[in-house]
């Protein structure tokens, strides 16, 4: 088997004495698991929604979904693949109903492969971000991912920030793996473009491309 | 003869390391003669580099409590 199509399963130990435990009606360890993973389903909401207050929403209704249902839960992925499941149904429902015209999905754009593109191409200077103090830098990062699509937004925070594999980022989100693989090859692109503009080696200015 | 357009394709699995000995042999080829693609294969590893040593999302303490105030009220009712 190649690399690329081994599925990686990594058995978290802790997180499943703590669902074993839940499940058998110990709530301080349901307790312990939100502490776990609120920070990132709140991330998580708030890059689907962009809505403080719909994101709060989100959080609330997918612990509270995950406690009432957690019988349901197979334990043949990770709580947090499922949670993120969950999670990304309650804002996908927030965004229906707000944009109650039409129809939202994470997966409503069909990717041909022909509109990959990169606009700023210049080598970054050795250790830009270091330049800059964190508060500068924790705004650069957050208003370059909050200007991508949802669909990009999500499929990157999942994929490279919180370190889902492919595998699971593709079954949180109910994408094909190639899906989840292109979506995550524009908003890496788009992300280098936008760091570009802040990081780029002073002098340079952009060769030609393709 | 790898396409600037074909090494674009490939980028993320060979950011991931997840691509075949051959494949990435092309690959690394192509980055040796092409400088733009050099460059933008060095810059968007720097920027998943970066981005994975952000910090933890913090929860506002407000919007905590109100989970927590949620949840024990559930707990109360179905258990």
């Amino acid at each position: 088997m190649s690399p690329a199509t081994t599925p990686v399963l990594v058995v978290d130990q802790v997180e499943l004495d703590l669902v074993t435990k839940s499940r058998a009606g110990d709530q301080s360890a349901f307790a312990s698991l939100v502490n776990r993973y609120e920070g990132k389903i709140f991330r998580l909401a708030m890059n689907i929604t962009q809505n403080r207050e719909d994101a709060e929403d989100v959080l609330q209704e997918s612990f509270l979904k995950a406690y009432e249902h957690l019988d349901q839960f197979q334990g043949n992925s990770k709580f947090y693949t499922w949670i993120v499941r969950i999670a990304v149904n309650q804002a996908l429902m927030k965004l229906r109903k707000r944009k109650s015209d039409r129809s939202v999905s994470l997966d409503e754009q069909i990717d041909t492969g022909e509109d990959i593109v990169v606009r700023e191409i210049a080598a970054w200077d050795p250790d830009p971000e270091q330049q800059l103090n964190q508060g500068e830098l924790q705004t650069i990062l957050a208003e370059a991912v909050d200007s991508l699509a949802p669909i990009y937004r999500t499929v990157f925070t999942l994929r490279d920030v919180d370190g889902l594999s492919t595998e699971e980022t593709a079954e949180a989100l109910d994408l094909s793996i190639p899906a989840v693989k292109s979506r995550l090859l524009r908003a890496r692109l788009q992300l280098r473009d936008r760091l570009t503009k802040f990081f780029k080696r002073k002098g340079d200015d952009a060769f030609a491309y393709m | 003869m790898l396409t600037c357009k074909d090494f674009l394709e490939e980028l993320t699995d060979y950011l991931d390391e997840k691509t075949d000995a051959e494949i990435r042999e092309k690959l690394e080829r192509h980055i040796a003669e092409c400088p733009n693609c050099w460059v933008i294969c060095d810059t968007t590893k720097r920027t998943l580099r970066i981005y994975k040593g952000m910090k933890e999302y913090d929860v506002p303490r407000d919007v905590h409590s109100r989970l927590m105030v949620a949840l024990e009220k559930k707990m109360a009712t179905t258990r």
